[in-house]
């Protein structure tokens, strides 16, 4: 006999605790104002806009600086995730599982180019990366970085990372 | 090199908001050359397990210092935004350190600036953390816009 569907809500509060456990485990995304939306499995990324994220007062514009650290946050938030996705889909862990489960080891960044395309108006700034590689070891990321119009980029990135090793 | 340009730059670390918020400092202004750097704060942790500063954290000094390097440019005219920039992450840097960057603003052609950025933990600056290139947009002062 097939196993009868899960509730929505419990899996709701699975996917949503796994996520906020990630997230919440890094003191500096917090610092950075950054925070993520979920839709299925597909993570959306905010910096919400606040004033010490300028770079220059005169234009005014967002750091690029600012604008990097965003995409790269993105992008290992993004690895992280697929990783502890693909766990706690198969285990159908419930919420206090994931609460009770280690903090993860996040992915290393090796490089990240950060392609600076608009100036970064004082706003938020929405981002999704993209996982063009997935290996055992290595993985390459895309990310594009938007304001008003998700069709006009303000930055795009593309970074390498170490995976964190399965076998300890 | 003018004075004012140099007195200018002298204030990109706090006259900046994302700058003064990560407690940036102007450590060295030269022709073409400047050195800043940032105290460890357990705020800006990237990886809990070992309390390693974040990798965006030592990018937006990098630019920073990156963008002051092309401001003390001697053929300098204006202000510069930076187009493209990727950093090489050579070892997480020693928490608790305090990091800095040194860049080069090593070229300029009539619209375009080219800089190599160092950056690294504590005095080991042979042991770079991180190894930047970069491209900032330029106004060349006697050779006009092409």
């Amino acid at each position: 006999m097939r196993a009868k569907p899960e509730p929505m809500q419990v899996i709701k509060e699975r996917r949503d605790g796994a996520l906020l456990r990630l997230v919440k485990a890094v003191p500096y995304i917090g610092f950075m104002g950054i925070s993520f939306d979920r839709r299925g499995d597909e993570l959306t990324a905010t910096m919400a806009y606040s004033d010490m994220l300028i770079g220059n007062p005169a234009v005014p514009a967002i750091h690029g600086g600012a604008t990097a650290a965003f995409l790269e946050t993105a992008a290992i938030i993004e690895l992280a995730w697929a990783d502890i996705w693909a766990k706690i889909e198969m285990e159908r862990l419930s919420g206090a599982e994931i609460a009770a489960l280690p903090i993860p080891t996040f992915p290393k960044t090796i490089d990240f180019t950060t392609d600076y395309l608009s100036v970064g108006h004082p706003r938020d700034v929405y981002a999704r990366a993209r996982i063009n590689r997935s290996g055992r070891r290595y993985a390459s990321v895309h990310v594009e970085a938007w304001q008003d119009n998700r069709s006009k980029l303000v930055a795009q990135a593309t970074g390498h990372f170490l995976m964190p090793s399965k076998d300890g | 090199m003018t004075h004012s340009s140099k007195n200018m730059a002298q204030h990109f670390a706090t006259a900046l908001p994302h700058c003064k918020a990560l407690s940036m400092r102007m450590d060295l202004l030269e022709d073409a050359r400047a050195v800043m750097s940032m105290p460890y704060d357990a705020r800006l942790i990237g990886d809990p397990a070992t309390g390693v500063i974040h990798g965006g954290a030592v990018s937006a000094l990098m630019d920073s210092c990156g963008g002051a390097s092309v401001f003390m440019h001697p053929e300098n005219a204006g202000a510069s935004v930076t187009l493209d920039l990727r950093i090489d992450y050579m070892r997480p840097a020693k928490p608790e350190e305090r990091i800095s960057a040194e860049s080069h603003c090593f070229h300029v052609t009539r619209n375009v600036a080219f800089v190599r950025v160092t950056a690294w933990a504590g005095e080991m600056k042979d042991e770079p953390v991180a190894t930047a290139t970069g491209a900032f947009s330029f106004k060349h002062k006697t050779k006009g816009r092409a």
